[in-house]
């Protein structure tokens, strides 16, 4: 055999593959399409993982009800391997190979970053489903998860005038969401007469292991006479040591609590909760929370996973507002048609899973209550406080010098993500 | 008589880079000319995908230059590619100008979020094409000139120098994580618009790009087969092969192997540069050390020592995690880790030198 | 914008009193009606205040709790400790149980009969507010505990909150009868607050001269206030001069912490590397797989916690054989399949077994789920062994740094002591001299390495006592164990030691100024600065064995 025919045969194989390939996205042409865009491998395998089998459990459960316009739903996971511009790529195979209708996916700032361009080129709808930094607007993403002002701000809020905390610990890991998050913060606190000296910024690098000099540092000055808190957007896995050096270090909960924006039910089932008790986290939702579809979600999802150990938390809920509500507007549209569902996703109302009804709003944000909760030894929250209204998400907040006069609407008149209203104009890159 | 030197003495390198040279031709037309719904037609997404490993490609001939020939591994080209793709990034980046979200004449978003005053002195000159392609080169060239000076200058060699170059890639990543750095913390570069005025999201763009990534291929493999056939090249193996054994033939091994380390890096930044606008994000991710090792692997899995070996290892690695990534992502890493594991131990002289056999057998019936 | 629901015990007291008066309005007519002799609303008992805690929402709680504390009742302690604890238990009858637990036993919390082994009993939640205003009516009830800990925190708990006239008296009270020093000390401090802010001028004085030996923070708030606001300028010199002297003392204790800080990450680091220095240095194998072993090891302390549930406290002494001999076997297996086919050309054996750490963590992810293990921390290793109020050591670090050691020295025991380790040592420095005076080269390759994966186990038992164990555990190590052993100088243990100590200190004197991000950089281009320096490491091998 030559070199020649051997690099034939590799060649033919090549093509017999990605004709495959096509075979495979050319066929079952009257199945409605849904990508599901999460890591299962890499770093962010550990969070996204479960948002994908809880995507597929959504898809399982719409078809059983007879699917969407009398098709059934038919999933396309791709995994994207925590590589963000794996993510972009993943992106245009499901818009363009597969030709998916809406896309579930997504967790970290960058992935969505790096996803965003893509989908406003080839013109599909993202469902985006964890709590973020705002400061973003896109006609094609739908942000189901928090902004600032309905995790982060209410969690100060709570703070301040209940349990009366005078300074504070801002400690973040160095990204986006918790430098954004905190200037927000920062700007609010100084608003509402905080001094200067009562703010700690503190940034420690991804999975960050050794705290022990910050947990000191945060004693010292948490023992200047007045109640400290910290507020953390200590990002995945480092946040174990750091709860276990505060245990440790015998930094309790009643002395100087911590309200995280990023532990939830989950990450907490991979912590020994024992010195972690009284420690608070705000969310939008708590698994402990007893309303009836709740309860039907944390059942069904037990079902689907065969495993009723595994928790449910507050980015599933989002998935499964924002996939119902998708169902909704489809529906409605009578289309999978991009433009359609997306005029038709605004106004358009589900209930959540802590008793109230989420509504999709101009801004491609939803409503959501805010709950607080503390941890309890179990892993599972005691909500202690909750708005009585659902709070409205803000892409832009109104609390950054750059942002203040910006809003998003993408109804008409206005259809801008980023409308200034003082000058009243559509800023930099103008939508479509 | 280069001809014959360069091209026709290299029957698989000529080989490889007949079917480079092909694809640049075929697939910018078939996915132009060929109507969308034409069974012919190739996808954007496609096109993306080949451009995205003729980058590859690029560095993993990089890699291979130093490691193949030189014996130096290095465990950090993934900075000198990935400083390459800032530099070109800071360039796109410069290029948004008062069209971010902000709507900022000169700031980025990012600088106007952590509240900035004025753009950093080294973000200053990028938003001319020639001086950040200029930087793509010198930047990368001089950290590999001073880094490559210490270490060869010590004699600093083998598994020694694989992991100091492993902390240099490791050390790069953790200061681009640094918001404060000025190069967008973890979200990194992104959301570019446009390139020399042409729209990036425009299909012809792509295909320009596309094309770009191919002719830089070629022009890097004919300008590393010229070093390695060179008389400098023959130097170089000797080194390879007995270090001490140049030295004493009174070679100046050191300064071999240090420009050599450097050309090295500007082709890898090169590949950057040409990456990073098809992809349309760099973030300090592409420092991480695995990334690096990746490379050595195409290197490994396609022949080292062999140039148009690298190009093969680079593609086939990539096109097998593409393709299993999608049609089975719990268990692709199975598969890549499997496949490290096998060709190190079966295939020595990774996948041209199984070809390498059975045409040798071939050639004796 | 967003108006929140209250439930400060503040607004609980006032909702409750709202709520009973609602109840006797509502009641009266009611007994007017049936003409009972029965006294109209009686005050609930201790024991059905005891059982309401377990009902209704911690708004009512919190009130049911302000009322059991105006009873005398010689129960009450126990069950507001237990309570406070998390382990006061109810079941879900009408009325319901309330059981104590302490360890394994439970007890009826009314009437003192054991309850072990009932089923069905669940923690009463109890929220931050309502632990607050438990812990301080634990305290004055711990004034009088038989236990000494107890009464120090009853004491420290004062301080925190305030000595006012009443807790002053409370505290005169107890003073002539406190057996243990450490207690009367933080009185006399305790008294001195109080004094300092009410006493005359003699008095304060004293109290000046009393609090300038403690080194708690409210002594030093209380003093810098006098020093600052004080109309007497006499009283504010003294103050003045008492801070300075507690600061100097502050300075020193905050070094040695630092210093402990240092040497604790350096203890982590030496874990993660010298299993390696045994694979890398002795063998010199690039084991990129090394980080999995560890993995393994950490997954191991886990196995063992969910497969013995019963042994919490012994799962760790159990982890480190158990840890020891799976990760040397997957190391011995590694060597056998893969590694001996590639000695000699260190730079295959990376590729190889990088390939073998991306099979191994997705082989874990499939087995266990990507998400985190729960490992849970025995009752001796948590705490702090509290030394004085500036300077508390954790026990988990401290019991890492002395494993660490420990580890290090037995290993250098084997190698130095045993015949393996001169058998590894000869095979290391020459093999085919090794070979023809009789030893199994390859025999002894499988153990090196089993040895060297077996230690690497071991470090995963220490490193689930402080950080997550998942699937990612060992990518994080991975290359900070290789700077250590190349710092350090390859096929030299000492000079692993001295690295990995060196190393955690350095980066814990940096991070103060230069931010945990900032630090570490510094740190790896310190090290590769070092490198082109002295090549080979702070202990260069000498002599034959040096040669490549």
């Amino acid at each position: 055999m030559t070199l020649k025919k051997i690099v034939k045969q590799v060649g033919a194989l090549g093509v017999a593959c990605s004709m495959a390939l096509g075979a495979l996205s050319a066929q079952a042409e009257e199945t409605i399409k849904v990508g599901v865009l999460h890591s299962l491998s890499g770093t962010m395998a550990i969070s996204e993982t479960t948002l994908k089998d809880t995507m597929l459990m959504l898809i399982e459960e719409q078809n059983k009800k007879g699917g969407l316009l009398g098709k059934q739903l038919e999933p396309v996971v791709v995994d994207p391997a925590s590589n963000w511009p794996l993510f972009a790529e993943r992106t245009r195979e499901l818009l363009e190979q597969h030709g998916v209708d809406a896309i579930f996916g997504c967790w970290t700032s960058v992935s969505r970053k790096s996803v965003l361009p893509v989908v406003e080129e080839l013109n599909g709808i993202l469902f985006y489903p964890v709590q973020y930094e705002g400061e973003e607007s896109s006609r094609n993403v739908f942000y189901t998860g928090a902004a600032p002002n309905q995790q982060a701000i209410p969690a100060v809020d709570y703070l301040k005038d209940e349990v009366g905390v005078e300074r504070w610990v801002l400690a973040g890991t160095d990204y986006v969401y918790p430098r954004t998050t905190n200037r927000i913060l920062e700007a609010y606190l100084k608003a509402n007469g905080v001094a200067e000296e009562d703010i700690m910024i503190n940034y420690t690098p991804f999975g960050h292991a050794d705290w022990q000099n910050i947990v000191a540092e945060i004693k010292r000055f948490g023992s200047a006479g007045k109640k400290t808190a910290v507020v953390s957007t200590i990002n995945g896995d480092a946040n174990v040591p750091f709860y276990r050096e505060l245990g440790n270090q015998g930094v309790s909960a009643e002395d100087i609590p911590v309200v995280a924006f990023s532990v939830g039910e989950e990450e907490l089932s991979g912590i020994d909760t024992a010195p972690l008790v009284g420690h608070m986290a705000a969310w939008n939702y708590f698994m402990s929370e007893e309303t009836p579809e709740n309860e039907a979600f944390i059942k069904a999802w037990h079902d689907y996973i065969g495993d009723t150990k595994r928790v449910t938390n507050d980015p599933m809920e989002a998935h499964y507002i924002g996939f119902n509500m998708w169902v909704k507007a489809v529906e409605a549209a009578g289309t999978t048609d991009t433009d359609k569902v997306i005029d038709a996703m605004v106004g358009v109302e589900v209930p959540n899973l802590t008793g109230g009804t989420s509504k999709m709003l101009p801004n491609h944000h939803i409503t959501k209550p805010v709950l607080i909760g503390e941890i309890q030894d179990d892993g599972q929250f005691l909500t202690v406080s909750r708005t009585e209204e659902l709070a409205p998400g803000d892409a832009w907040s109104d609390y950054l010098e750059g942002s203040k006069d910006l809003i998003s609407d993408w109804t008409a008149p206005i259809s801008c993500g980023n409308y200034n209203t003082q000058t009243k104009s559509c800023v930099g890159a103008t939508a479509e | 008589m280069l001809t014959q030197r360069l091209l026709l003495s290299d029957r698989g390198g000529m080989l490889v880079l007949g079917l480079v040279l092909l694809t640049t031709i075929i697939v910018p037309i078939l996915n132009l000319a060929v109507p969308t719904d034409s069974p012919l037609y190739v996808s954007n997404f496609t096109v993306g995908l080949l451009g995205k490993f003729l980058c590859f490609a690029l560095l993993a001939l990089s890699v291979d230059l130093i490691w193949g020939y030189a014996g130096i591994l290095s465990l950090g080209h993934g900075a000198f590619f990935s400083l390459g793709g800032y530099a070109m990034g800071m360039y796109l980046m410069r290029q948004i100008g008062d069209r971010g979200v902000y709507g900022h004449p000169e700031l980025m978003d990012f600088m106007v979020v952590l509240n900035w005053e004025s753009l950093p002195w080294y973000w200053q000159g990028f938003d001319m094409f020639w001086f950040a392609m200029l930087m793509v080169l010198l930047v990368p060239g001089l950290l590999a000139l001073v880094f490559g000076w210490l270490a060869f200058r010590s004699r600093v060699t083998g598994v020694y120098f694989a992991i100091i170059t492993q902390a240099l890639t490791y050390a790069l990543m953790l200061a681009f994580f640094r918001n404060e750095m000025g190069f967008g913390g973890n979200n990194g570069l992104n959301d570019f618009k446009e390139i020399l005025g042409f729209d990036l999201a425009a299909k012809t763009t792509r295909v320009g790009l596309f094309v770009a990534s191919s002719i830089a291929l070629i022009l890097g493999y004919m300008a590393c087969r010229y070093i390695v056939t060179s008389r400098m090249g023959r130097v170089i193996i000797a080194i390879r092969d007995a270090e001490s054994r140049t030295r004493f033939s009174g070679y100046q091994v050191e300064s071999y192997k240090l420009w050599l380390f450097v050309f090295s890096a500007m082709l890898a930044a090169v590949a950057g540069a040409l990456y990073v606008p098809q992809v349309g994000i760099i973030n300090p991710g592409e420092f991480s050390p695995l990334n690096s090792i990746e490379m050595v692997v195409w290197v490994a899995t396609g022949g080292r020592g062999t140039l148009f070996g690298a190009i093969v290892g680079a593609f086939s690695v990539n096109y097998a995690k593409t393709f299993f990534t999608t049609f089975s992502p719990e268990t692709w890493l199975f598969i890549l880790g499997g496949l490290f594991v096998l060709v190190t131990l079966l295939l020595p002289k990774g996948i041209v030198g199984l070809f390498d056999r059975f045409s040798r057998k071939g050639d004796k019936q | 914008m967003n108006s929140i629901c209250r439930l400060t015990p503040r607004h609980a007291v006032q909702q409750w009193l709202t709520r009973l008066l609602l109840l006797c309005v509502c009641s009266l007519p009611l007994h007017a009606s049936a003409q009972e002799a029965e006294p109209a609303p009686a005050q609930p008992t201790f024991d059905e205040l005891v059982s309401q805690l377990a009902t209704g929402n911690l708004r009512q709680r919190a009130a049911t709790v302000e009322q059991l504390a105006t009873h005398q009742d010689e129960r009450l302690a126990d069950i507001l400790n237990a309570l406070v604890a998390g382990d006061l238990l109810a079941s879900k009858d009408k009325p319901p149980v309330i059981a104590i637990r302490s360890g394994d036993q439970l007890t009826n919390a009314l009437d003192g009969s054991d309850l072990t082994g009932a089923a069905g009993l669940r923690r009463i939640p109890v929220n931050n507010s309502l632990r607050t205003q438990l812990r301080g009516m634990v305290a004055q009830l711990n004034l009088t505990h038989p236990n000494s800990d107890k009464r120090y925190d009853a004491v420290q708990r004062f301080i925190r909150d305030g000595v006012d006239g009443e807790t002053a008296a409370l505290l005169r009270e107890r003073q002539p009868t406190e057996g243990s020093g450490r207690v009367s000390d933080a009185i006399d401090a305790a008294l001195a607050l109080f004094d300092l802010q009410t006493g005359d001028r003699d008095q304060r004085m004293a109290a000046i001269d009393t609090l300038s030996g403690s080194l708690e923070q409210e002594a030093r708030n209380a003093l810098r206030s006098v020093a600052e606001n004080d109309e007497d300028a006499e009283l504010r010199s003294a103050a003045a001069k008492a801070i300075e002297s507690i600061q100097g003392r502050i300075e020193f204790y905050r070094f040695i912490e630092n210093v402990f800080f240092g040497l604790s990450l350096g203890s982590i680091l030496l874990l993660a590397a010298i299993g390696l220095a045994i694979t890398f240095g002795v063998m010199g194998v690039i084991n990129m797989a090394h980080g999995e072993l560890i993995m393994i090891g950490a997954y191991t302390t886990w196995g063992i916690q969910v497969l013995f549930p019963d042994l919490i406290e012994w799962s760790l002494l159990i982890a480190i054989p158990a840890a020891f001999l799976i990760t040397a076997l997957v190391g011995i297996a590694i060597e056998r399949g893969v590694i001996r086919f590639l000695y000699g050309r260190p730079l295959e054996t990376l590729l190889a077994t990088f390939g073998l750490s991306l099979v191994l963590q997705q082989a874990v992810r499939t087995l266990f789920s990507p998400l985190n293990r729960s490992v849970t921390s025995p009752e001796w290793i948590s705490g702090t062994l509290s030394i004085n109020p500036v300077l508390s050591i954790t026990y988990t670090r401290l019991y890492i740094l002395l494993f660490g050691l420990a580890v290090f020295f037995a290993l250098l025991l084997v190698m130095k002591r045993t015949t393996l380790g001169l058998k590894v040592r000869a095979v290391s420095q020459n093999r085919a001299m090794a070979r023809a005076v009789g030893v199994r080269s390859n025999w002894i390759d499988a153990l090196t390495f089993g040895l060297g994966s077996g230690i690497a186990g071991v470090a995963g038992v220490a490193l689930s006592q402080i950080t997550n164990v998942g699937p990612n555990l060992g990518q994080a190590y991975i290359i900070d164990s290789f700077m250590v052993v190349v710092f350090g100088g390859v096929g030299n243990l000492w000079g692993t030691l001295v690295s990995a100590m060196s190393l955690g200190l350095i980066n814990n004197f940096l991070e103060p100024w230069a931010g945990a991000m900032l630090a570490k950089v510094l740190v790896l281009i310190m090290l590769i600065l070092f490198i082109q320096k002295k090549p080979k490491g702070l202990f260069p091998q000498k002599g034959r064995a040096a040669a490549d």
